[in-house]
C-alpha cells in the first residue's frame, strides 16, 4: 500500500544525513563534553559545530543559542525565564491561539500572582494588534506570540508585533516551532528577544530544542544545577541529538528556498483539487500569510476522527482538530478562537507536507479524499437535502 | 490512536443499516453538530410489533458510527418492548469494548432509541427531552436526570468518568462539583439498598471465609496502594469484627498511618468483606 505522510507539522521523518552524523556519537565518541580530558575534548568541537549550525539558520551568533530538550522546555524557559528575571509580579501578554506549551505557562504564571491577557484572533486567524497595543499599555511586560500558527499555518506579523513590544519597553519571545526552517528568519534584523525551535519538526529526532536569547536581554535560567550551555541550562548535553539538529538547520538552509517554491505549489495544487472536488469545504486561515506547507481544511457535516480513519485504511496520514481527535470533548482551540462554525470545526483536517512529498503522493491524496468525504456524507443527518 | 476492538472498526468501516426509512413508525433524534456527534434513528414494525427495519444516519466519530450500527443489529426483530430495555452496556459488550472515553457513544444509542420509541408510543418528536429535568452541565445540554440515570446504570464512581459516559463537565468544568455530589448521591443510595437486599438474604461469613476474604482485599485493593509509597501491611488478628493490622515498611511510624488504618483499610474492608468491621492498629 502507498503510504503518503501529511502531518509534518505533528513531526516529521528524520533526515538519512542526520541519522548519519548522529551515529558516531553513540559507538565512539561518547565522551561528557566537560571532561578535562580526551574524551570530553573529542565532542567539544562537535557540540560547537552544531550551535554555529543552529545559529546560521535563524542569523543569530552561536553564543546567543541554548540547547534545550524540546520545544515546549525552550518555550518554558523562555517565559519563566524572563518573567523571573524581571521580579516581581508582570504583566504577560500571548495569543488566544498559541500552542499549548505557551498557553499553559502563561495560565498557570496567572495562577501565581502575574497578569495574563489573552489576544484574540480575527476569523482569517490573525492577531488583534489593537488589542495587543491595548494589553502593552497596561505597564511593562512579556510578550510570547508564535511566530507560525500549527494548525492553521497562519503568520503573524513578528516584525510589527515585536517592534510594538520593544517600544513599550517589553520583553519579546516568539514560539517559532513551526516557522524554523519552512520560512527565511534573520533575528538579527527582527526586533525579537527570545526565539524557541525545536528539532523534531524540521528533520531532526524528538527530544532536542533550542532557544534564541539576544545578548543582554534579562533572563534567569530554568533548569538549576550545572554550569552547562554557559549557565543558562543545567544538564549534561545531550550530544548526539544536538549534532543532528545542527546538520538538520544546515540541510534547513540548504532547502529553505525549495520549501517556500516547490512545497508551496504542493499544496497549492491540493488545496485547489480539493475545493474543486469536495462541495461544501472550506479553507481554514489566512491564505495570503500561511506557512508554504500547511492546509487546513474543512468539510461540512462530518467529524474528522472517521475522515482520518478512512485516510489512514488508504495510507494517508494526516490530523484533525475535531474534538473526538483532541483527547477531550472540546474541538480545537484554534479554530474556535477564529470563530469557525461548528459544523466546520469538526469536520477540520489538517494536511502539512514537508520538503519529502512528491507529486505523485498528492495526486494519489487527490484522489482518495473525495470518496472518503462522500462516504461520510451518505451517512450524515446534517447534509442538506439537495432537490 | 483509539485502541478500538476488531469489532469496533469492522462496524466503522462497513456500518449495516446506514439510512432512512420514509415511513417509519418511530424516530428519534439525539445529539448535535454543537456537541460533535448525533444520531438519527429509524423503525418500523411488523404485524406482531417487532422491529421488522431500523436505520440510522450518524455525525460523529469511528466508535459513533460503531455504536449506531451495532444497536441497529441488536435491536432488529426484537419486541419493541424488549428493544426498550437495551442499555448503553450492551452495545458496547456487542463491540467487545469501547474505549472508556468513548462510552458516551453507546450512551447516545441508548438514548436514541429511547427516543424513537417514546415517538412512535406518544406520537410527540423524538428528540431527547433537554428540557426534563434541570440542566447540570451547559455545554453540552445534559440534565441531571441523565447523569443520574447513567451513573446508576454503568455503576460509576467518579466525575472523570460521568464525563466520559455523557460528556457532562468536559467542556468549561464548571459543573464538575454538581456532577461530584450526583456521584456521592448514587454511590449512597446504591449501599443503602445493597445493605438492605443484604439484609433480607443474610448470610453470616465463618470466621475461615472473613478471614480469607479480608486477605484477599489487603492483597488486591489495598497493599498496591501502600507499596507506591513504600509501605506494606500484615495481618495479625481476626476477633469477631475487630481487625488488627500492622503498617509495615514506609507507613511505620508514618504520622499519617491512624487516618491511612481508618480511611483506607477499614473504608476498603467494609466494602469489601463486611460493613460492620472495625480495623485498629495492633501495638507494637
Amino acid at each position: 500500500m502507498n503510504t503518503v505522510y501529511l502531518d509534518n507539522n505533528a513531526t516529521s521523518c528524520v533526515a538519512p544525513e542526520v541519522i548519519a552524523v548522529m551515529e558516531p556519537f553513540f559507538r565512539e565518541l561518547w565522551g561528557n563534553p566537560s571532561s578535562m580530558h580526551l574524551f570530553g575534548g573529542q565532542v567539544r568541537h562537535d557540540l560547537e559545530k552544531a550551535r554555529a549550525q543552529v545559529a546560521a539558520l535563524i542569523g543569530a551568533d552561536p553564543s546567543e543559542i541554548i540547547f534545550t530538550s524540546c520545544g515546549t522546555e525552550s518555550d518554558n524557559t523562555a517565559i519563566r525565564g524572563t518573567v523571573d528575571a524581571a521580579g516581581g509580579a508582570m504583566n504577560v501578554i500571548t495569543s488566544r491561539v498559541e500552542h499549548p506549551a505557551v498557553l499553559v505557562t502563561c495560565r498557570y504564571l496567572a495562577e501565581h500572582g502575574h497578569r495574563v491577557f489573552e489576544i484574540g484572533v480575527d476569523a482569517a486567524g490573525q492577531l488583534g494588534l489593537v488589542q495587543l497595543g491595548e494589553a502593552l499599555r497596561e505597564g511593562p511586560a512579556v510578550v510570547s506570540i508564535m511566530w507560525a500558527n500549527n494548525e492553521t499555518g497562519v503568520i503573524f506579523p513578528i516584525e510589527e508585533i515585536g517592534e510594538m513590544v520593544h517600544a513599550a519597553g517589553g520583553v519579546f519571545h516568539t514560539d517559532a516551532v513551526q516557522a524554523v526552517g519552512k520560512l527565511p528568519i534573520d533575528v538579527k534584523q527582527m526586533p525579537i528577544d527570545l526565539l524557541s525551535l525545536s528539532g523534531h519538526k524540521l528533520h531532526a529526532p524528538k527530544g532536542i530544542g533550542a532557544l534564541y536569547v539576544r545578548k543582554g536581554t534579562r533572563f534567569q535560567p530554568f533548569m538549576l544545577g550545572g554550569h552547562q550551555e554557559d549557565n543558562r541550562r543545567a544538564g549534561t548535553e545531550n550530544v548526539p541529538y544536538i549534532v543532528g539538529l545542527g546538520k538538520a538547520c544546515e540541510l534547513a538552509l540548504q532547502h529553505r528556498d525549495a520549501e517556500m517554491t516547490s512545497v508551496a505549489a504542493l499544496r497549492d495544487r491540493l488545496q485547489a483539487g480539493l475545493l474543486a472536488t469536495c462541495p461544501d469545504t472550506r479553507v481554514n486561515g489566512d491564505t495570503k500569510n500561511r506557512l508554504p506547507n500547511t492546509l487546513n481544511i474543512s468539510f461540512e457535516y462530518i467529524e474528522g476522527e472517521g475522515i482520518l480513519m478512512h485516510l489512514s485504511d488508504l495510507g494517508i496520514a494526516a490530523s484533525s482538530g475535531s474534538a473526538c481527535t483532541s483527547g477531550s470533548l472540546e474541538p480545537s482551540h484554534v479554530l474556535r478562537a477564529m470563530g469557525v462554525p461548528f459544523t466546520a470545526v469538526h469536520g477540520s483536517v489538517r494536511f502539512s507536507l514537508s520538503r519529502y512529498t512528491t507529486a505523485e503522493e498528492i495526486d494519489y491524496t487527490l484522489k482518495q479524499v473525495p470518496g472518503v468525504v462522500n462516504k461520510l456524507r451518505a451517512m450524515s443527518p446534517f447534509v442538506p437535502k439537495r432537490t | 490512536m483509539w485502541e478500538y476492538t476488531g469489532k469496533v472498526l469492522d462496524h466503522f468501516r462497513n456500518p449495516r443499516n446506514v439510512g432512512i426509512i420514509e415511513d417509519a413508525d418511530g424516530v428519534g433524534e439525539v445529539g448535535s453538530l454543537a456537541c460533535g456527534d448525533a444520531l438519527k434513528l429509524y423503525f418500523k414494525l411488523d404485524k406482531d410489533g417487532r422491529i421488522a427495519n431500523v436505520k440510522f444516519q450518524t455525525f460523529g466519530c469511528a466508535s459513533a458510527i460503531a455504536s449506531s450500527s451495532a444497536l441497529t443489529e441488536i435491536v432488529k426483530g426484537m419486541p419493541l418492548d424488549k428493544a426498550g430495555q437495551v442499555t448503553n452496556q450492551d452495545i458496547a459488550d456487542y463491540l467487545g469494548g469501547l474505549p472508556e472515553q468513548k462510552m458516551h457513544c453507546s450512551v447516545m444509542g441508548r438514548e436514541a432509541l429511547e427516543a424513537a420509541i417514546e415517538n412512535y408510543r406518544s406520537g410527540r418528536e423524538g428528540r431527547k427531552r433537554i428540557l426534563a429535568g434541570k440542566v447540570v452541565c451547559n455545554c453540552f445540554g445534559v440534565t441531571e436526570e441523565e447523569i443520574e440515570r447513567v451513573t446508576r446504570e454503568n455503576r460509576l464512581t467518579s466525575v472523570e468518568q460521568v464525563t466520559n459516559y455523557t460528556k457532562a463537565g468536559g467542556g468549561c468544568g464548571k459543573c464538575k462539583g454538581e456532577i461530584a455530589a450526583i456521584v456521592e448521591r448514587v454511590a449512597r443510595a446504591r449501599q443503602e439498598s445493597e445493605r438492605k437486599a443484604g439484609a433480607a438474604a443474610p448470610r453470616k461469613l465463618t470466621t475461615i471465609e472473613k478471614i480469607r476474604l479480608i486477605e484477599q482485599t489487603l492483597d488486591k485493593q489495598i497493599r498496591p496502594m501502600l507499596k507506591n509509597d513504600g509501605g506494606d501491611i500484615e495481618l495479625i488478628d481476626v476477633e469477631g469484627n475487630s481487625v488488627k493490622v500492622a503498617l509495615r515498611g514506609m507507613c511505620a511510624g508514618c504520622i499519617g498511618a491512624s487516618s491511612t488504618i481508618k480511611e483506607v483499610v477499614e473504608t476498603k474492608l467494609r466494602e469489601f468483606v463486611a460493613p460492620e468491621l472495625t480495623v485498629v492498629e495492633a501495638e507494637s
